[in-house]
């Protein structure tokens, strides 16, 4: 099916987009550049705007300012049917009426395409789900709905696939199994696609480059190991993977790095890993970076150490343990050590010191919510 | 456990001798349908096929049943379009005046027959529009308007208006996404509410009696006869409409059942 | 992961689905309302208008003239006070009556056969099923199997309830019969509706709770099926109050029977004592309309409709 072009879809750009309802703003000056091709993730948590971003590229919400574009083409006031984009919507929106075929062929028909039975077919063998076409899609199972959804939009060739959770109704082992095919046809069809979620397993997954919004904003964008490795803001270090971030004045500066002191302790940032160098400032460390050692390690010195503290909480989690351990005046810190047979024979309630490499530090350009500015 | 259940016996038993109470006219009419009488109907005199074969032999009885059925039609398909618009503006948009436009659509159903059938009697008396079949299907539409809303807007409450942008999204303007995806799935709504206008028209009789002048309907007919006693043929008009209708309702409630019940699987 | 707790994303789900006012939503209203407003809302000021002519110096009959004349309010008042009276207090009588047959009616196909979804549909059928055969005839049949020279009436004879010179048509206990009876389907529908969606876990949550069924009654079922009994009640007792076909000579009362449908009836088509038909209806009108702003303060009307 793929044998033209690997890129079919086109670029969509966003400049400078606006969406206020009354009493909120949901969307704040967005700008936005999706190259051809890509498959994009707009990641965040209820209410972000990400869904809003969907619709208004959709057209199925007008902006209250900005433009959009769709290979350089403006479409801001064109009609949802007037323009090159098909959704997979989150509920799936099969039509209940028509067939699992005639669903497929509704989009083909609208547009007068003459062979528009063939294509539905092959659209529906893409998704494999041949042998079901003439069920109505009340009869068939939640992933099965999910992938006729897919063939009805992708049928089209649009020039961007919208996709608004389309995995959220999903158990989470069928969501693995659809993140991966989902992903091979994007391959195969070499369509744009923009995928909405707030799930960020599933973001990190399947897509090149991942937005994360909040508020109405894009916080950063960037492709996933990027974004997991140098979170800026403390709301991307905390809702991409987890965080142990700690807060303290600059007390030493030098061409390469910056050090903070908490309780006592000296964490140290490379510059060019830190976002601010001045003032009061969060640096973080993901928590499998980290080690914990019974006694006072000697490390080198690109090492940080921080304790002593003390062991308040164990989790097997199969792949790897969680501690969470309490160093007074630092706060708590966890550490996932890799579950990989040589477990340390800690118990609750140990004393014990944590240690990372300066390089695995990183510093963001604001403080969590909820501590106050110096 | 309680030995003795309300809910196992003395409530289906109930419900049974209720749903009794509710049928024993009914086929008392049917029965007396059958019965070989002449004049007045009301003392059982023998079985006869007579009144089912000729029906129209009774000339007035069926003037009124077809000018209920042509009276019945007209209101429906106009109620049945007023009111599916009306339902969807409710549901679908918001207006300032939606809470008072709800209320004035409420307002006619918490209207008493008698007090509507006077007021547009007074109205087409004061503005010199003589009473006959044109103010009946007037009287009609507005009293059918009211119950379509409700039945239909229960059923555009349950419609997925994602379903209308996914129409859009694949391409189809406004009106493909009108007639193809919202009217078909809100048909079964609005054959509800036109089943129901035509049911609440064939069988009206207070408005129809202050507004229809000297036209006749199968109610009229059969309230003017109550004082002589009703034919017969009267009883073969309603037992027909009556299976009819029955046969017709049974058929669907077994259909949808059995669908569901498919569908659960 | 401690991520995935986050739910749906639907902040402007709320927001976009009812849309804006514009030419389309004008375009479906108009035509009703603009019907609403010529065939409803004017034939109730014309009845205002006309409930407060003065008759004619002439006198002519049937000739009023304009005026602000609110001795026709005091006169049928007074003239017809037991009609108003029987009026109101049979389609009290019956609402009750109505209400205490339907409710198990309603629970039972409800509730209890949810897990039969086809008996529950023949049985719903069945409680509809008077719709489909005009109510005069129905009326007519009761007439006939309630006849002076019937079983019923010789058993109570027999059981020296009636003594012998006394029948049970024409009675007030005929009317109330005869109204509960048509009425019944239109107090059954809206509490089945309603109980037909009753969260039977509730139920269960109640009896976890109170233990007592009589409690679970009228502290969970009760309560959460009074939209029902609110709309049902509303759909009976208005038009019983207005209904005067039951209370007619013809079917199952008589001259002490008759209710203010009655009168209008005979004043607006007999007398053509066009104002005091109007008056009597505007009194009726004027008597439910408080009757169900005081329940659609409980209630409100989107519930209702």
């Amino acid at each position: 099916m793929a044998e033209n072009t690997k890129v079919a879809g086109a670029d969509l750009e966003l400049i400078d987009v606006r969406k206020d309802f009354p009493g909120f703003t949901a969307l704040d000056d967005m700008d936005l550049h999706i190259p051809a091709g890509q498959f994009f993730a707009l990641l965040g948590p209820s209410g972000c705007g990400k869904t809003t971003t969907l619709r208004i590229v959709a057209g199925l919400e007008t902006p209250t300012q900005g433009q959009v574009l769709i290979g350089g083409k403006d479409i801001t006031n064109s009609k949802p049917h007037e323009r090159p984009v098909n959704t997979v919507f989150q509920s799936y929106a099969l039509f209940p009426h028509m067939t699992v075929l005639e669903n497929i062929e509704f989009g083909l028909r609208q547009r007068k395409i003459s062979d528009y039975q063939k294509l539905a077919k092959d659209a529906l063998s893409l998704v494999e789900l041949s042998h079901l076409g003439e069920r109505r899609p009340q009869q068939l199972s939640g992933g099965q709905q999910q992938r006729v959804a897919l063939a009805r939009a992708l049928v089209n060739r649009p020039s961007l696939l919208l996709l608004d959770e389309p995995l959220g109704a999903l158990d989470l082992k069928l969501r693995r199994q659809m993140q991966i095919e989902l992903k091979a046809i994007q391959l195969e069809v070499g369509l744009t696609f923009l995928h909405v979620t707030h799930d960020q397993e599933e973001a990190m997954d399947m897509a090149d480059i991942v937005a994360v919004m909040n508020k109405g904003r894009i916080e950063q964008m960037g492709a996933p190991e990027v974004l997991y490795d140098r979170p800026k803001t403390a709301f991307v270090s905390k809702f991409l993977g987890q965080s142990n971030l700690f807060i303290g004045e600059v007390v030493e500066k030098n061409p390469t790095s910056v050090s903070i002191e908490v309780g006592g302790n000296k964490i140290t940032v490379a510059k060019k890993r830190a976002e601010k160098h001045t003032g009061k400032i969060a640096i973080g460390v993901r928590p499998e970076k980290v080690d914990f050692h019974e006694s006072k390690p000697r490390l080198s010195a690109d090492h940080i150490v921080v304790g002593p503290g003390e062991i308040i909480d164990i989790r097997f989690t199969g792949v790897s343990n969680q501690y969470l351990i309490d160093i007074p005046n630092v706060g708590q810190v966890t550490v996932f050590a890799q579950n990989i047979g040589k477990s340390p024979e800690t118990e609750l309630g140990a004393k014990v010191w944590v240690s990372w490499k300066i390089e695995h530090s990183y510093g963001l350009a604001d403080l969590p919510d909820g501590t106050e500015e110096a | 456990m309680r030995k003795f259940s309300i809910g196992r016996y003395v409530l289906p038993l109930y419900s049974l001798l209720a749903l009794v109470f509710l049928l024993i006219p009914i086929v008392y009419t049917i029965i007396f349908s059958f019965n070989d009488s002449t004049r007045s109907n009301t003392v059982w005199e023998g079985f006869t096929l007579t009144h089912w074969v000729n029906v129209c032999s009774r000339q007035d009885v069926c003037e009124a049943l077809n000018n209920s059925i042509f009276i019945g039609l007209v209101s429906t398909l106009f109620a049945t379009i007023l009111g599916t618009a009306l339902a969807i503006a409710l549901v679908r948009y918001s207006f300032k005046a939606r809470s008072l436009v709800s209320l004035s659509l409420f307002l006619p159903m918490a209207t008493p027959e008698v007090v509507m059938g006077a007021g547009l009697a007074g109205l087409f008396f004061n503005i010199g529009f003589a009473p006959g079949m044109v103010t009946t299907i007037i009287a009609h539409i507005m009293f059918c308007l009211s119950f379509v809303v409700v039945t239909v807007k229960a059923r555009v409450q349950t419609l997925d208006p994602t379903l209308e942008e996914a129409g859009a999204d694949l391409y189809a303007n406004p009106r493909h996404v009108f007639t193809k995806i919202t009217l078909p799935l809100l048909m079964p709504g609005i054959v509800s509410a036109a089943l129901l206008s035509f049911a609440l028209s064939f069988d009206d009789f207070i408005i129809t009696y202050f507004n229809s002048g000297s036209v006749s309907t199968f109610p009229k007919y059969i309230y003017v006869a109550a004082s002589r006693g009703v034919p017969a043929e009267a009883n073969v008009i309603a037992s027909a409409v009556f299976i009819l209708a029955i046969v017709v309702v049974l058929a669907t409630q077994i259909r949808g059942a059995l669908k569901r019940a498919k569908l659960a699987k | 992961m401690a991520f995935a707790a986050f739910s749906n994303d639907k902040p402007t789900k709320d927001s976009s689905t009812k849309r804006k006012s514009g030419p389309v939503v004008l375009a479906l209203l108009a035509p009703g309302l603009i019907y609403l407003m010529l065939f409803f809302m004017t034939p109730l000021i014309s009845l205002v208008i006309t409930s407060l002519e003065s008759p004619d110096p002439s006198g002519a009959i049937g000739s009023y003239f304009n005026d602000v004349n609110f001795s026709n309010y005091a006169t049928v008042a007074v003239d017809y006070l037991p009609q108003i009276m029987r009026s109101f207090g049979y389609a009290f009588a019956a609402t009750v009556f109505a209400l205490i047959i339907s409710y198990p009616v309603a629970y039972f196909i409800g509730v209890k056969l949810r897990s039969r979804p086809l008996t529950q549909r023949l049985m719903l059928t069945l409680v509809i099923a008077p719709f489909f055969i005009s109510f005069l005839l129905r009326t007519i049949a009761w007439k006939q199997l309630l006849s002076d020279d019937s079983g019923f009436v010789n058993i109570l004879h027999s059981m020296g309830v009636l003594a012998p010179t006394q029948f049970f048509l024409g009675t007030d206990a005929a009317v109330i019969f005869g109204l509960t009876y048509n009425f019944i389907p239109f107090m059954t529908l809206p509490l089945f509706t309603n109980l037909e969606r009753l969260d039977v876990r509730l139920l269960e949550a109640g009896s976890d709770l109170y233990a007592n069924p009589r409690h679970i009654f009228t502290r969970v079922t009760l309560p959460l099926s009074m939209p029902g009994i609110i709309s049902g009640t509303l759909l009976t007792f208005i038009p019983i109050a207005g209904d005067y076909v039951n209370a007619s000579r013809d079917f199952l009362g008589s001259s002490k029977t008759s209710m203010i449908g009655t009168m209008v009836e005979a004043d607006y088509l007999q007398n053509l004592n066009y104002p005091s038909a109007s008056a009597m209806s505007v009194l009726l009108m004027g008597v439910i309309l408080a009757l169900v702003t005081l329940y659609v303060r409980r209630s409100g009307t989107e519930d209702l409709l």
